[in-house]
């Protein structure tokens, strides 16, 4: 028989555990690569540029601080997407969550300013979470009783939130908007918070803003919530299979309502931090902008939706938005470091494919050790619709 | 190398061949050095349990993988098919077990769609109805050209896919597990015809894992054992019983067990009752009409039915998954609450559902987890919200050891082999100790060893006086299990059957929608 090289992929029976963990970390550094490349062919000098967004990002003074604020939103809607993704429920909703949490956190804050820091902090938080998971109610509840996509209603709500946030602001004279001088009567800004409902940082040389020490330990009770809890096996089994879910008997509805619920109030706590940690008063134009929900989303499917892993993702992602908000100028455009922003996040959500196939060039699929055992001869043919379906790419390519 | 030149036909006595066939996939040889002939004018069977290589062996004689080693032959001459055009064009067809027919054309229209001998030429309609007619008339077939195949039944259609095959030229026709969709008095007929096929010159590839049709009906078996050759022999000359070409499959002597009927069943009150049960499909269209029936404990109640006739619904009602529109379920005298699983099953109700891996268990979590997925809300696997893993574990352990499965608690079921899984799932539902146990297709699939154990498993939880429900396609399972056999055909109760001394002639007329008084038995 003629002999043809092939080049197919292959699927891993078991993926190895460290593939898993060593295949982003490569798949960064090769993003890298490929960026430093776009950069030369721009006529820049991409070692050059590289320094400045390692010292803009992580080692300038006070760099890292400004990286953990820009990662605290990030580290909230990124839990927020990933418990619903795991379980194959799309709230792309965060955004609008964020910003309606946002919004009850401000009248909060504003409303108790006076009432002690602990006092303000705990009404900021709750109301915040009372906002996100009333806007992701909307979603869920239409999903559940009406059988309506979660992804189109979640990302009209996305549409909707940001035009209350104008309202209040710039279209009414709403308890929101600061209208206690003249020039705020002129140019309309939200009320901003008595500086004593500010939220405390904690450090010197790295200055850690409070949402991000509550965020990580949210992601840390999130973690022991679903590997230990019931409510946790339940989501684990309706994630895996929702119909072994129904048959166990977990009320998959109210199930699906609760982690909406749960995903809501995380990226209403955000919207919360958002006031409480950085901006100090409803900012329409800038929550707008930030695009946190949608950049959670990237920031969960890096880690592939695990809550621990979610902390140094956000990081990741919020020292790139850090360095680019910084380099950007007249010798870079924004564009440019956009670029390789993108090419990182394409190459690791890509590297997941490198993790649970194999490559294989030449000739048809290794010769295996003879002898299947039991359990590995029924795996085949369970499998095999698998292994058809790429030795048909392989016969075909 | 181009595909398979005109296959000489005629002049070999060999059709299709395969030699020292190999085939890996990753994890697994499913063909190992396969010899394999499938010669004109003969059925041949090629035989073994799930996973022993058999489809994968025709789906590289049809063309749809190719050998890693080892070559196949047609007219004696090598081929290398490039894809199932190839295979086609050397006259090579394969019925699958899943029909591609496009159910709202004619069967003619079937026969040509895809594949025109006069390629670019009009639809000669009347034309191709004469051929198709002639073709069944040739091989017993009967068929209406002009019919829309979904007004037929699966036997018809299954006969048009065959048609399909002769008119594209089918010199040899691979058939995979016939039967599983078939009636008793189908698959009569379907031997007749595939007997004609052969006598008229042309080779028949028979693949199955019933041991009596094989002996029944073919000439030649070849049967595989994890993807090699384990026996074959000539059934024109040599007598072989169902008995020696088990021992072939698995290697050594399986007695299947029976129900012992000299013990009476416990009398008293019903375990289970469905009374006047109608429900619909997700579709709308009605699954189940009017279904009556009782099971009492002890008791084994088999339910018997083509594929596709409620069976599904049936199980689900009973176990909270349906809700059903008219008339009510009830656990001993008490009706259970509709559409609520976990009602069911806190009030002593074991459910096997015939989707064993997706509903039954959880592909993608742990066989710990899934040994505890109804339970996990026991107070004793847990503290609190929190569940206690070494309790876990425990019970997991003690379940792997009493129902003898092979694997550990941390493996995920996805990598169990179907027969261990379906054991775990077994495990888990029986030690519930239920009063009522319902069990779809229970050892579809299964291989020979592991369907016997799945057998005991139930005789021993009836023995130990559960009332069993079992929902099974496989008509000689039930006549060996069931004490009593309710036959459903269109989600209608057609008869109850006394087991003893059944006639499966009797339930075969009963699953075609007939009556009572058309089998000719008497009500118990």
């Amino acid at each position: 028989m003629q002999w043809r090289p092939e080049i197919h992929f292959e699927r891993r029976l078991k993926p190895p555990r460290w593939l898993g963990v060593a295949t982003p970390p490569i798949a960064v550094i090769v993003a890298l690569a490929i960026g430093a490349l776009v950069l030369w062919a721009s006529g820049r000098d991409p070692v050059d540029i590289y320094q400045r967004m390692v010292r803009s990002a992580f080692t300038n003074p006070g760099a890292f601080s400004n990286t953990l604020i820009a990662a605290t939103p990030l580290l909230l809607t990124g839990l927020a997407a990933a418990i619903t993704f795991r379980m194959k429920v799309w709230n792309i909703g965060a955004d609008g969550q964020l910003m309606i949490g946002a919004v009850l956190a401000a009248a909060a804050g504003t409303y108790f300013g006076g009432q002690g820091l602990a006092g303000v902090m705990t009404l900021m938080i709750l109301a915040g979470i009372v906002g996100g998971c009333v806007w992701a109610a909307i979603a869920a509840l239409l999903r559940v009783y009406m059988n309506t996509n979660e992804v189109l209603t979640t990302l009209m709500l996305n549409y909707i939130a940001p035009l209350i946030l104008f309202y209040l602001i710039f279209d009414s004279t709403s308890y929101w908007r600061d209208l206690s001088s003249q020039s705020a009567r002129v140019f309309p800004q939200a009320k901003t918070l008595a500086t004593e409902a500010f939220w405390p940082e904690y450090g010197t040389t790295v200055v850690v803003p409070f949402g991000f020490i509550l965020g990580a330990a949210l992601a840390v009770a999130l973690f022991f919530v679903v590997r230990s809890t019931r409510f946790g096996f339940q989501m684990r089994v309706s994630a895996d299979s929702p119909a072994a879910g129904r048959y166990a008997g977990i009320r998959t509805g109210r199930l699906l309502i609760l982690v909406m619920l749960l995903s809501g109030a995380l990226a209403g706590i955000a919207g919360a931090s958002q006031i409480g940690d950085v901006s100090h008063r409803l900012e329409p134009k800038n929550l707008q902008l930030a695009v946190f929900g949608y950049t959670g989303i990237a920031v969960a499917a890096l880690v592939r939706y695990h809550p621990l892993s979610i902390i140094v993702s956000a990081i990741l992602v919020g020292a790139l938005n850090n360095a680019g908000f910084n380099l950007q100028g007249p010798d870079l455009p924004l564009g440019l470091i956009g670029v390789n922003q993108g090419i990182i996040l394409l190459l690791v959500a890509a590297s997941e494919v490198t993790a649970r196939y194999r490559l294989v060039i030449g000739r048809r699929s290794r010769r295996c050790d003879r002898g299947p055992p039991d359990g590995e001869a029924a795996e085949a043919s369970a499998t095999d619709g698998a292994a058809a379906e790429q030795s048909d790419g392989g016969a075909t390519s | 190398m181009t595909a398979a030149g005109a296959p000489t036909r005629d002049q070999d006595r060999h059709t299709v061949s395969a030699r020292g066939v190999t085939k890996a996939f990753p994890g697994v040889v499913a063909n190992d050095g396969v010899d394999f002939d499938a010669d004109r004018g003969e059925v041949h069977a090629l035989l073994g349990e799930n996973g022993s290589g058999k489809t994968t062996l025709c789906k590289i004689l049809t063309g749809l993988y190719r050998p890693d080693a080892g070559q196949v032959l047609v007219g004696g001459d090598p081929v290398a098919f490039r894809s199932p055009a190839d295979a086609y064009e050397a006259g090579i067809f394969m019925v699958h077990q899943h029909f591609s027919l496009v159910s709202s054309m004619t069967v003619a229209e079937n026969v040509v769609l895809g594949w025109h001998r006069d390629k670019g030429r009009v639809f000669n309609r009347r034309q191709v109805e004469e051929e198709v007619a002639r073709a069944a008339e040739r091989f017993d077939m009967h068929v209406d050209p002009r019919a829309i195949i979904s007004r037929l039944s699966v036997g018809e259609r299954q006969r048009v896919e065959i048609l399909k095959a002769f008119y594209r030229g089918a010199r040899t026709l691979i058939l995979d597990e016939p039967t599983s969709v078939l009636t008793p008095q189908e698959s009569e007929q379907l031997f007749v015809s595939l007997r004609r096929m052969a006598s008229e010159g042309e080779a028949v590839v028979f693949i199955s894992h019933k041991l009596d049709e094989v002996s029944a009906l073919c000439d030649r078996v070849t049967v595989l054992r994890q993807g090699q050759v384990s026996g074959s022999a000539d059934l024109r000359t040599t007598s072989v019983d169902a008995r020696g070409l088990a021992r072939m499959m698995v290697g050594r002597d399986i007695a299947f067990s029976r129900r012992s009927r000299s013990q009476p069943v416990g009398e008293g009150e019903p375990a289970l009752e469905l009374r006047n049960v109608s429900a619909v499909d997700d579709d709308g269209t009605t699954a189940l009409e009017d279904v009556t029936l009782s099971v009492r404990p002890g008791e084994i109640l088999g339910v018997a039915g083509v594929a596709g006739n409620g069976q599904v619904a049936l199980g689900e009602v009973i176990a909270g998954l349906r809700r059903s529109t008219s008339g009510d379920v009830r656990l001993r005298g008490e009706p259970l609450p509709p559409g609520n699983p976990r009602a069911a099953s806190d009030r002593g109700l074991a459910y096997v559902p015939e989707d064993r891996i997706g509903t039954g268990l959880a592909p993608g979590l742990t066989v710990a987890d899934n040994c505890v997925l109804k339970s996990y809300r026991q107070r004793q696997l847990g503290r609190g919200p929190f569940l206690v893993k070494p309790r876990i574990l425990a019970r997991t352990q003690r379940l792997l050891e009493a129902f003898n499965v092979k694997g550990t608690a941390d493996s995920l079921v996805r990598q169990l082999s179907g027969g261990n899984a379906q054991k775990v799932l077994l495990a888990r539902e029986i030690s519930s100790e239920p009063q009522v146990l319902v069990v779809a297709t229970p050892t579809r699939g299964l291989d020979v060893s592991a369907m016997e154990s799945i057998r005991k498993l139930l005789l021993e939880a009836a023995a130990r006086g559960a009332a069993i429900l079992l929902i099974s396609e496989d008509l000689a399972e039930i006549l060996d299990l069931a004490d009593r056999i309710a036959v459903i055909s269109r989600g209608r109760i057609q008869g109850v059957l006394e087991a003893d001394g059944t006639d499966p002639e009797q339930v075969g007329v009963l699953m075609m929608g007939g009556s009572l008084e058309d089998a000719g038995a008497v009500a118990p």
